[in-house]
Formats: C-alpha cells, sequence, structure tokens
C-alpha cells in the first residue's frame, strides 16, 4: 500500500476522515509558511499538501491564485522549497515536528522546467509521497506518471461532478495514494455549503475506485462533511482556500486545524 | 500522430472537468461539422453575413517597386473588420447545432471578442466576453462595440490583466458553465480538438487564395506570408498550401521595439517547450516555467504562446518564423496606405513589413501573396500616438 494510501486508512481506522491542509508554499512569507507547515505537522494533518505556484493556475480560485501571484512576486524557486525539505529531514535544519505525508500539488510547465526525472528525485529526497497536477488529465499523464513512480511518487487522480463513472475506475486504476475529488463544477475556493451533486459523485466514486477518497474545492468547516449521507462521506477532506485566507488575515495554521481536529 | 498532437506540440492539458465539455465539441466536429446541412448554412453566413468571398488584391505600385507582384488576400474587407469572424460564425454555429444557448469568449484587442458578439447576436445566442482589465481601458472603442452588439463584457483584473489571463478565466468560467455554453476559443491554439477547430474554419482564407490564384495567373503563389500570434490567420492561409513543397510558408511574430530584451511575442523563435492553456508548443517563459509577459504594438499578436501546428510546422522546416518589430510594421502600415490606398492593422503590417524588408529573396515574376488579415481603423489611437512618439524623438535626436 502507497504511504499516501495508509495514512489515510491509518486515520479512517481512528474514526475519523484524514485532514489535507494545502498551503500554497512560502505563502504569506517564508518565515510564516514554515511556521503553519510546522503547525499543520505537529497538529495532526495526515498529509499537507503543499501548492507549487504557477503564473496561469486556471484550476484555482481567487484566494490560490492570489497566493500564488505573490509568492512569485517575491522570488519563489521550487528547487528553494525541495531543498529546505530536505535540509530537515538530513538534519542540515530544524527537524520536521510532526510526520505528515507530503503532496506536492502544481500545474505542468514549473515541473516540465525542473525537469520530471529531477523532480522526482528531488522530491523523493525531500520527503514528499505523490505529486496532484491539475492540468494533467489521465490521457496525458504517461510521461508524468513514469517519472514520478521511479522514485515511489504518486500521481493523485482528480475527478469530479461530471466525470463519469467508468472514467472514473480509468483513473483510479491509474492512480495512486488516493482519488481526489472535486466537490464542485468550478475552481478552488471557500464556499458556505457543498453542492447537492456531492453525495452522487461521491457514490460514483466509491463505486469506481479501490483507492481512498479525498473531498476538496469549497470545504473550510468539518460541519459541511456532516451534511452528507454516511456513504457518501470521504475518507479524506482537502482544505486551502479558507486556510490561506485565515493565514493572510494573521491567523495561526494551528488554530484553523482545531477546527478539524475538535482539540 | 498521436490524436490532438502535431508531431510532439498539442495535446489536451486541462482540468478533469474540462474533458468531458472538450469530447463534446469533438463529437460535434466529427458528427455535425461535415454534414450538408452544417456546411450550407455556414457558407450561407459567410457569403451573406460575412462577406466571403475576399478579393485577393494585386499592388500595382507595390508591385512596380520592389520587382515582383505582391498580392493582399483582403480579410480587412470581413465583417467586423477581421477574419476572426470566418471562426465565430463557424463556431457559433456548432455550438447552436449542439444545443447551446450561450457563447464565452476571451479578447485581446476586442477583434475575437466583437467578431464573437456579432456572430452570437445573429444566431440569438447570449454572450460573454472576458477581456484583460489592461486591455479594457486599451481598447475601449471594442468594449463599446461588443456591448452594442448585447456581449457583456467581463475585465480581468487577475495575473498580467491582459489575454493570456483573459483565456485562463474563460476557462474557469467554461468548467462551471459548460452545459449550456460553448467556449469560442479565439485562436489556432488550446486544448485539443480546438487547434483543429479554428484552422478547419479559417482555412477558407488560404482555399479562396489558391483557386483565386490559380484563376488569375494559372500557378500557385511564390510565397503566402501572414502574420502569427496565436497563429489563426496565418494556419487558415497556410494550411492549404502545406502540401505544395513549391510553395514557401513566412510566419512572422511581433518583435516588440527590438531593443536588446525588450517584451515581445516572439514565441516560435525565442521560446521554449512548455504547456500553456491546454497545449504543449513554445512559449515565452522564465527558467522556472513561469510565463512571460509578451508585449507588441500590435494587441493581436499580443501572445505568450503559440499554436501548436505553428510550432510543428517551425520543427518540420516546413515553414519559416522570422520577427518584425513595432518600427518596421509601422512604416509598412504608412506605405500601403500611401501606395495602395489601404490600411491595414498593425498585426497584418508586420506580414507586409516581412515582405518589404526580404524583397531581395525574390525575383521578376515571383507572386507573394499576404494576408492580410484585419483593418486598421481600430488602430488610429495607437498608431497617431506611436508616429507623434517618433516625431518627438527625431525632433530631439
Amino acid at each position: 500500500m502507497h504511504t499516501l494510501e495508509a495514512k489515510i486508512r491509518e486515520a479512517n481506522a481512528k474514526g475519523r476522515p484524514a485532514l489535507i491542509p494545502f498551503l500554497t508554499a512560502h505563502f504569506p512569507d517564508r518565515a510564516r509558511f514554515w511556521t503553519a507547515f510546522d503547525e499543520l505537522d505537529a497538529g495532526g494533518a495526515d498529509i499537507i499538501e503543499i501548492g507549487v505556484p504557477f503564473s496561469d493556475p486556471v484550476a484555482d480560485g481567487p484566494v490560490v491564485e492570489d497566493a500564488s501571484r505573490r509568492v512569485l512576486e517575491a522570488g519563489f524557486r521550487l528547487e528553494d522549497l525541495l531543498a529546505e525539505l530536505a535540509d530537515r529531514r538530513e538534519g542540515r535544519a530544524k527537524p520536521r515536528a510532526g510526520d505528515a505525508a507530503l503532496v506536492l500539488m502544481g500545474y505542468l510547465n514549473p515541473f516540465l522546467s525542473y525537469g520530471l526525472d529531477r523532480l522526482a528525485r528531488d522530491a523523493a529526497r525531500a520527503g514528499v509521497s505523490g505529486c496532484i497536477i491539475p492540468d494533467v488529465p489521465n490521457e496525458e499523464a504517461g510521461p508524468v506518471r513514469e517519472a514520478l513512480a521511479a522514485q515511489g511518487l504518486a500521481l493523485i487522480p482528480l475527478v469530479g461532478p461530471n466525470t463519469s463513472e467508468e472514467r472514473m475506475a480509468e483513473c483510479a486504476r491509474a492512480g495512486e495514494g488516493y482519488m481526489y475529488v472535486v466537490s464542485v463544477m468550478g475552481v478552488t475556493g471557500e464556499r458556505a455549503a457543498l453542492a447537492p451533486q456531492v453525495a452522487a459523485t461521491m457514490g460514483r466514486a466509491r463505486r469506481a475506485s479501490a483507492l481512498p477518497l479525498a473531498l476538496g474545492f469549497g470545504l473550510s468547516r468539518p460541519e459541511q462533511l456532516d451534511a452528507l449521507p454516511a456513504e457518501a462521506r470521504p475518507d479524506a477532506a482537502v482544505f486551502g482556500s479558507a486556510l490561506l485566507r485565515h493565514l493572510d488575515e494573521g491567523g495561526s495554521a494551528g488554530e484553523f486545524l482545531r477546527r478539524w481536529t475538535g482539540a | 500522430m498521436r490524436k490532438g498532437y502535431f508531431g510532439e506540440f498539442g495535446g489536451r492539458f486541462v482540468p478533469e472537468l474540462l474533458m468531458p465539455p472538450l469530447e463534446e465539441v469533438e463529437a460535434a466536429m466529427r458528427d455535425i461539422l461535415p454534414t450538408p446541412s452544417f456546411q450550407e448554412e455556414l457558407g450561407a453566413l459567410l457569403h451573406d453575413y460575412a462577406g466571403r468571398e475576399t478579393p485577393l488584391t494585386h499592388c500595382p505600385t507595390l508591385s512596380r517597386e520592389l520587382g515582383f507582384d505582391l498580392w493582399l488576400k483582403r480579410e480587412d474587407l470581413l465583417h467586423t473588420g477581421a477574419h476572426k469572424i470566418n471562426n465565430t460564425l463557424g463556431q457559433a454555429l456548432l455550438a447552436k447545432r449542439m444545443g447551446k444557448r450561450a457563447l464565452v469568449a476571451e479578447t485581446g484587442a476586442g477583434q475575437h471578442g466583437v467578431a464573437t458578439a456579432a456572430a452570437a447576436a445573429r444566431l440569438g445566442m447570449e454572450c460573454a466576453v472576458y477581456m484583460g482589465a489592461e486591455d479594457v481601458e486599451r481598447q475601449s472603442a471594442n468594449v463599446r462595440r461588443m456591448r452594442l452588439l448585447g456581449a457583456e463584457v467581463h475585465a480581468v483584473e487577475s495575473g498580467s490583466r491582459t489575454l493570456k489571463d483573459a483565456i485562463n478565466a474563460a476557462l474557469r468560467v467554461w468548467i462551471a458553465r459548460q452545459e449550456d455554453t460553448h467556449y469560442c476559443f479565439g485562436t489556432a491554439a488550446g486544448p485539443h480538438p480546438f487547434p483543429l477547430l479554428v484552422r478547419e474554419f479559417q482555412s477558407v482564407i488560404g482555399r479562396e487564395t489558391r483557386a483565386r490564384m490559380l484563376e488569375l495567373t494559372g500557378r500557385l503563389p511564390t510565397a503566402v506570408v501572414a502574420c502569427v500570434g496565436g497563429g489563426s490567420n496565418a494556419i487558415g492561409m497556410f494550411h492549404p498550401f502545406v502540401e505544395d513543397a513549391e510553395v514557401a510558408i513566412i510566419g512572422v511574430e511581433a518583435g516588440g521595439s527590438g531593443e536588446p530584451g525588450c517584451l515581445n511575442c516572439a514565441s516560435l523563435n525565442l521560446g521554449r517547450p512548455g504547456v500553456l492553456h491546454g497545449s504543449r508548443s513554445l512559449l515565452l517563459q522564465t527558467g522556472e516555467g513561469q510565463v512571460e509577459p509578451s508585449g507588441s504594438i500590435s494587441a493581436g499578436l499580443d501572445y505568450p504562446g503559440v499554436g501548436p501546428e505553428h510550432a510543428y510546422l517551425r520543427e518540420s522546416g516546413r515553414a519559416r518564423y522570422d520577427i518584425i518589430t513595432d518600427g518596421e510594421a509601422l512604416d509598412a502600415l504608412g506605405r500601403l496606405c500611401r501606395a495602395e490606398g489601404i490600411l491595414p492593422a498593425l498585426e497584418s503590417s508586420h506580414a507586409l513589413a516581412w515582405v518589404l524588408s526580404h524583397a531581395g529573396e525574390f525575383k521578376p515574376g515571383d507572386q507573394v501573396v499576404v494576408n492580410l488579415s484585419g483593418r486598421g481603423d481600430k488602430d488610429m489611437d495607437i498608431i497617431e500616438a506611436a508616429l507623434a512618439a517618433r516625431e518627438n524623438s527625431h525632433a530631439h535626436a
């Protein structure tokens, strides 16, 4: 079983969905990013998704887009992020505060520029277990999946409300770690309530996939999941935009996570 | 070749939520577009509404000065002032037959937006146009035209506030509204099948040129020349000549001011392979893979990427792509106005400028066709400002 899947199953065995907070790398600035990262890592996040900024993030709403733009203006380099993670892992910097698994979420072009083989190598060394690349659908995924798999990294598939059960099954078979279920016909960003079609989408995904299911796009509070019928509840919940906004307003990531852990 | 690819360029790099609507467009291309009833209705729209066929105009004065025959394919005479209407009528009609009631489109300078708004009005569809906030300010006349034609115009404030951000915004809107809305993409780029779909609707340019040239001269042109931003007018002119090895194919990119390191739009000459807006092509980007801002006096060429088929035609050696600067385009525009009484768009002026500056490559008897993709009325403010700035710098020199 892939590390990412094991992480989620472990949380589920304790009777709760796995928690997957999303942070745009180096946002709001490098120091506050690492503070937030440590608080999430120590505070009970099962997986942390680190957003790699891109100039043209077509699947993202205004919060993640704006965070990406600001981080890029501050001179973000993927090389630095991966080196910082490796330094912590290899004892050249303060060690990690927890043992959350790590996933990079980013668009294809910066990864291509970095070099797919080099990305897989450096990400593995940094302790990253997988990647989510929203502009790489299953049909185009071959070369990326191959490069990542060579280092044991998962390419996590995304599916949504308009994905047929048959397509979901293909994505799940090709993917590893978990399957990311997009809750809305839209972009990332918090919404007051889950869209009514989520239960149907989750139902199809459940039938199609042996991988655990992570629900994302629009989540900010655990109560949103309570509205779902039991069989439609996800194995993991991803929350990003609301957390970024909370950080940008001076809030702490630990405090935000406690909404979800109930601690 | 792999489906949706031109050599190693093209593909469909989009979020999963856009796969079903793209497959729907692909199915309509296969099942609806080739039918006689679709072709008849589109043919009638192009003839009776848009003003096709457009003339192939010989330029007597410039031909005498250059020493070979120069011809212009007059897309500038089309309704709404440029070749864009060929594509928007085709896509709007296809969308209507797919059961869609609304169009969403991006626009840079506003020409594609105006052409989409006109096609939507003509076919009784709703239309929303996304335009970078900076372009909304620079091209206010086109914004007013779109609104008069009944379109909603949305200023896009994100990113660099220009065309590439307008495309991002339109793609996001399409994700949410795909059920009843078609994305009327404006150039021969984007995810499969848009490069093929736009080529299909723009190839009328090259087909007419080919037939008329044979009729008038009894042979094929020596060379066809077109400006390339995203590349829709160029692929429309080039495609019907690709198999004719004796016809030289020349695409002209916008080089900006021409100073070292200046903003430009020359992705074929100065870019490297990358993925933007759904396809793998050549792209102006940083070493980190971030898309760089582009720049040109011609708003319609102002795009950091380019259609994947052009990247392929360049790599295969079938087509040649050169760079023309703002100043050269402006000079060519002035020369065509005075010599032939035609005011070309700044975009098309790049193609003309290439012929003027490469006249030595042709000999008497050669037949060179420039695709005059649009008319220059829309550019009057920019032209006057550029000429005034030039006068000023000469006065101070």
